[in-house]
């Protein structure tokens, strides 16, 4: 099972996630990401996403 | 930024001009990484990222520095702060540079302060982070309608003056500028002054004393304007940040940051919508669906992006530890230059990549870098780029060159059109 990870630490509020998936990221007032739903289902496009986050603050970890 | 820059042996002195790296040279001698052809990277280009993936060239300041040009690897490089530093290390200090004048400690401390690029984590994140709450897409939401205002007004103009218009001058440029000014609270009546050194400053065509001349009135300019913030903060980012960090941030740091945001501000936005006007014009199959169809133009814009890669190269970094790059040895201390036009036509990121193709709209470009360092101003140039686009086609449907002068910016180190001149309807 595949499970989504942000680090908010390493974010740097480029918001590209937000862009590709509005439905599962957010930034907050300080631009720094916020999971929308603890656990979101790691699609398509989760996984676009990760791939375009430039600060590698997004990961996803198989189990 | 419209100042013309082909040849010259120019107003600066002959010692001065024979100092310089590219003063009075022309566009054949220009560095590999900024050669170009019309829209499209130089063969050689094509030729590296195909063969060998990397080589060494000569800066023009005649050091020697790896040329990346895959995808794969530009990402990999900008990806990695700590192999890859930006930060200026004064023992590897390049040393007398043709033209720059010897700096103290000091001196270059100051003029370091601040300028994001120059950093590495940690001393990057402390500052990225005091701005990143400005650039969220909530925050650019916010600033549309008065983007749409100033574009609107901008065609307005342009309409009542009839055709022909020089779309950089016209358009391309003022807006943008507009934009930014008011975004961080600097007087847009002071424009003439700052677009003047900003377009020095850039251009590797003026002897190097010129251009450093140019970087110091723009740093007293702004050293003028942060201490009347400090006094009573406007509304602008700049007030903002005096507000919220003024006890944090010396002087130097916030003149260093309004100047990166302004210059930055500046030559990239007004270079993509003039050059993509062009590309635009070009292709008019692909102009239609940008005009007509309002779900075109956010793929369109990233295409568009990706297809003209503005930005020839980014900052130099320098080697941390030994590494490999392509399969090549690169050794600690070494320079490391990427091409970001070569690694965004890659048949590894896109298909078919020399063709523009609007629809596609793939986000994996390099053309905002990629890492820590990925343009902080990207959502504004992406949002302005989806207004400015559509609302200029829609106001004038048939828009074509008025010229078959095609004048591309070859010298600067944003590439774009010096002008373009533009006409609509029966003129």
């Amino acid at each position: 099972m595949s499970e989504l990870r942000a680090d908010r630490g390493v974010c740097i509020g480029a918001g590209m996630c937000v862009m590709t998936d509005s439905a599962v990221f957010d930034q907050d007032d300080d631009g720094i990401v916020v999971l929308l739903e603890g656990a979101p289902e790691v699609d398509e496009k989760v996984r676009a996403a990760v791939d375009a986050c430039p600060s590698g603050a997004l990961s996803i970890t198989e189990s | 930024m419209t100042e013309t820059a082909r040849t010259r042996p120019d107003e600066g002195t002959a010692e001065a001009a024979s100092e310089t790296a590219l003063a009075g040279r022309s566009v054949e001698e220009l560095p590999l990484h900024m050669q170009r052809a019309g829209f499209d990277p130089a063969p050689e280009l094509r030729a590296i990222r195909e063969g060998e993936g990397v080589r060494k060239v000569r800066t023009p300041f005649g050091l020697e520095a790896w040329l990346v040009t895959r995808w794969p690897d530009v990402r990999e490089v900008l990806g990695d702060a700590t192999t890859f530093s930006n930060a200026w290390q004064p023992h590897r200090r390049m040393p007398g540079l043709p033209g720059m004048p010897e700096r103290s400690p000091e001196e270059l401390a100051r003029m370091r302060a601040g300028n994001l690029l120059a950093f590495d984590p940690p001393e990057h994140t402390r500052l990225r982070r005091m701005l990143t709450p400005e650039f969220t897409g909530r925050r650019m939401q916010r600033l549309e309608p008065r983007v749409r205002q100033i574009v609107d007004q901008h065609l307005d103009a342009m309409a009542q003056a009839g055709p022909p218009a020089d779309l950089v001058a016209d358009f391309a440029l003022p807006v943008p500028s507009l934009v930014i000014c008011e975004l961080l609270g600097v007087p847009y009546e002071d424009r003439a002054e700052f677009q003047r050194r900003s377009a020095k400053l850039l251009d590797l065509s003026r002897p190097t004393d010129e251009r450093l001349r140019a970087g110091e009135e723009q740093r007293e300019y702004m050293t003028s304007l942060v201490a009347r913030e400090r006094a009573h903060p406007g509304d602008g980012l700049l007030g903002m940040l005096v507000r919220e960090h003024g006890a944090d941030l010396t002087t130097d740091e916030l003149v260093g940051i309004a100047n990166l945001l302004l210059i930055a501000g500046h030559e990239t936005t007004s270079n993509m919508l003039g050059l993509g006007t062009l590309a635009l014009m070009d292709h008019p199959d692909q102009l239609a669906l940008v005009r007509d169809d309002p779900e075109a133009i956010g793929p369109a814009v990233e295409e568009l992006l990706r297809w003209l890669s503005i930005v020839h190269s980014g900052t130099f970094k320098s080697v941390t530890r030994p590494t490999e790059i392509a399969g090549h040895a690169i050794a600690e201390g070494d320079l490391v230059m990427l091409s970001i036009p070569a690694a965004n036509r890659d048949p590894a990121l896109v298909e078919d990549p020399e063709r523009l193709d609007v629809r596609r709209g793939a986000l994996g470009h390099v053309a905002f870098g990629h890492g820590v360092h990925h343009c902080l101003g990207a959502p504004l140039a992406r949002m302005e780029m989806r207004i400015a686009f559509p609302a200029l086609l829609q106001r004038f449907p048939d828009l074509r060159p008025a010229s078959e002068d095609r004048r591309f910016r070859s010298f600067n180190v944003v590439y774009g059109m010096e002008s373009l001149p533009v006409a609509w309807g029966g003129a």
